[in-house]
């Protein structure tokens, strides 16, 4: 237990010594950050929620039956497609 | 333009992006695992320093190239939430094991060999570096994977009950992971990525020479860049060679299209460009043999007989079967009577494999936009030979240390380096563009993969996209110049 803990140890001091003496890396963590912060904070929360999020398995193959099979989905179904082909 | 034109448009453009930073770390990575252990085995100051400075870009190129990726599932939940539901079960293992496996192994080594010089012992920085190169490359085998399965469904069953894709058992998943289609394009993809490395190292490097600097380690770096490049190219010609020959068998349509093959034959021209064929090499490009039938478009509009003697049937017999497909899926979900529903299940299962026809409007509408593919196709052919020749020529000349003086053969080194994206790129227009109508083939197109979704979402989505990649595109450019210009800490000799 105590080598598992003195390992842990070792690690998060490699980790913490070693961005704390970045020097060129530093604006890339920044970078990755900000990205991730887009990606996750905005574009995700505003811009990208999944089409059936918050619908059973059930309601999802549904949908997705009812589209595929080339039944009329109801009104309000998230996975209705009005696309013809145009390629 | 509609919904789906838009959708189209958008998931090109974050799969493209995605793709200049993926081939560069992939090369990358095996640039800067061979120079580091030429100064494990040397023992040589200069060979860590030469090391270090390519770990560096390769760095600037990971922090702006991760996530990237992620947005591309981002966009099969909103834009094709049908399509994600089919594939779900399919995708679940490969992308699971990719993220959790590949993607924490690449990550946690690339921690030991970014922070680790001078506190972790050489051999074990040694088995870091290569081993972040690997988990890069075993991630993209896992992508390519369930890349593979779209263009060749094999190893999984259509469960009507759910409306998806499924794995059943071990088998069936070692039928995906051992997909050909998969797998030469695994190798065709990675070793296009050394190519990528192999050139940016030259270029780079040339760019030093041609401004008188840091010449030794600009020649040690046109070595090794050189030969990953050079080895890159062959094995992307092999692997190239299987995915045509996989191309004949399982994606006809995109051969043809890649041919602009109207009607198709034995001993086929292979066409360089339009005007100037040479007989019989598109027979044995796709099927190895000068006698091979390589069927045109037309062929495969009005049916044909392949080369293993099977009658493969005209477009409109597939659509007819892949009809019947939909109206047994049809009944099987909407009827409790279990004869009807046994005599469903089975009318679907005969007819399954054409299932995605059953939504195609004319038979024309298997034909992928064919003059995008077949230019596509030369561009990447006639960039690549191209490419191979420059890593050549530079690379011979490095080694018999007479590049001094050559300066537009240095010139072109560093234009080489734009060319070698158009060229990654050109390729996966010819693998994605060429199987279109189609999100997985023969099962389900895109207008039914598609989320019910206005253009006008998608059109946004797609502008705030445009500007947030140009502007970090225009960020890991300027760092990465600003890096270039500074330099390695080898000496300036």
């Amino acid at each position: 237990m105590k080598t598992f803990r003195q390992s842990m140890s070792a690690v998060w001091h490699f980790y913490r010594d070693s961005f704390r003496n970045m020097t060129w890396g530093r604006p890339l963590v920044w970078l990755i950050l900000l990205k991730v912060f887009i990606l996750f904070a905005i574009l995700r929360v505003f811009f990208f929620k999944p089409a059936m999020a918050g619908l059973s398995d059930e309601e999802r193959s549904r949908i997705v039956g009812e589209r595929i099979a080339g039944g009329q989905p109801q009104a309000g179904d998230p996975a209705a497609a009005p696309g013809s082909f145009n390629l | 333009m509609d919904v789906i034109v838009w959708s189209r448009i958008q998931f090109a453009m974050t799969a493209a992006y995605h793709w200049l930073f993926v081939p560069l770390t992939l090369g990358l990575a095996l640039v800067m695992a061979v120079m580091e252990t030429i100064y494990v085995i040397k023992k040589d100051d200069f060979w860590k320093k030469t090391a270090q400075y390519w770990m560096k870009l390769f760095a600037i190129n990971f922090a702006v190239g991760i996530a990237t990726g992620i947005i591309l599932e981002f966009e099969f939940g909103t834009n094709w939430s049908n399509y994600s539901w089919f594939v779900g079960d399919m995708f679940g293992a490969p992308l699971a094991i990719e993220g959790i496996l590949a993607f924490f192994m690449e990550a946690t080594f690339f921690a030991v060999m970014f922070f680790g010089w001078d506190r972790v012992s050489k051999r074990f920085h040694l088995v870091s570096t290569w081993l972040t190169g690997i988990g890069a490359t075993i991630s993209a085998f896992w992508i390519l994977v369930a890349n593979g399965w779209m263009q060749n469904p094999v190893g999984t069953t259509f469960n009507p009950e759910t409306v998806r894709s499924e794995m059943a058992s071990a088998q069936a998943f070692w039928e995906v992971v051992s997909n050909p289609v998969a797998i030469s394009k695994f190798f065709h993809a990675i070793t296009s990525g050394w190519v990528t490395g192999g050139v940016f190292v030259v270029g780079i490097s040339c760019w030093y020479l041609l401004k008188k600097r840091q010449r030794k380690f600009a020649r040690a770096s046109i070595l090794i860049g050189s030969i990953v490049g050079i080895v890159g190219s062959f094995a992307v010609m092999l692997s190239g060679d299987a995915s045509g020959v996989h191309a004949a068998e399982f994606q006809p349509m995109k051969l043809a299209a890649a041919e602009g093959l109207q009607d198709g034959g034995r001993r086929a021209a292979f066409t360089i460009v339009p005007g100037i064929k040479i007989p019989g090499m598109l027979s044995i490009l796709a099927t190895h043999d000068i006698d091979g039938f390589v069927p045109g478009i037309n062929d495969i509009l009005n049916g044909y007989t392949d080369n293993e003697g099977n009658e493969i049937p005209s477009v409109a017999e597939k659509m007819a079967m892949g009809r019947e497909a939909l109206v047994a899926l049809s009944i099987y979900r909407s009827t409790d009577d279990p004869s009807e529903k046994a005599e469903a299940r089975y009318a679907l299962e005969e007819n399954v494999q054409y299932m995605g026809y059953g939504h195609l409007e004319k038979p024309e509408d298997v034909i992928p936009p064919v003059g995008v593919v077949f230019w596509a196709f030369r561009f990447m052919i006639g960039l690549g030979m191209l490419l191979l020749l420059e890593l050549l020529v530079i690379g011979w000349l490095a080694w018999k240390d007479k590049l001094a003086g050559k300066r537009w053969l240095m010139i072109a080194a560093i234009v080489c380096i734009p060319l070698v994206y158009i060229c990654g790129q050109a390729g996966w227009i010819v693998a994605e563009v060429g199987r279109q109508p189609w999100t997985i083939q023969g099962l389900l197109p895109v207008n039914v993969a598609i989320s019910s979704l206005s253009a006008g979402a998608v059109k946004t989505t797609f502008f705030v996209f445009l500007a947030i990649f140009t502007l970090f595109l225009v960020i890991e450019i300027r760092i990465l110049i600003g890096a270039i210009k500074k330099g390695p800490e080898t000496p300036n000799e």
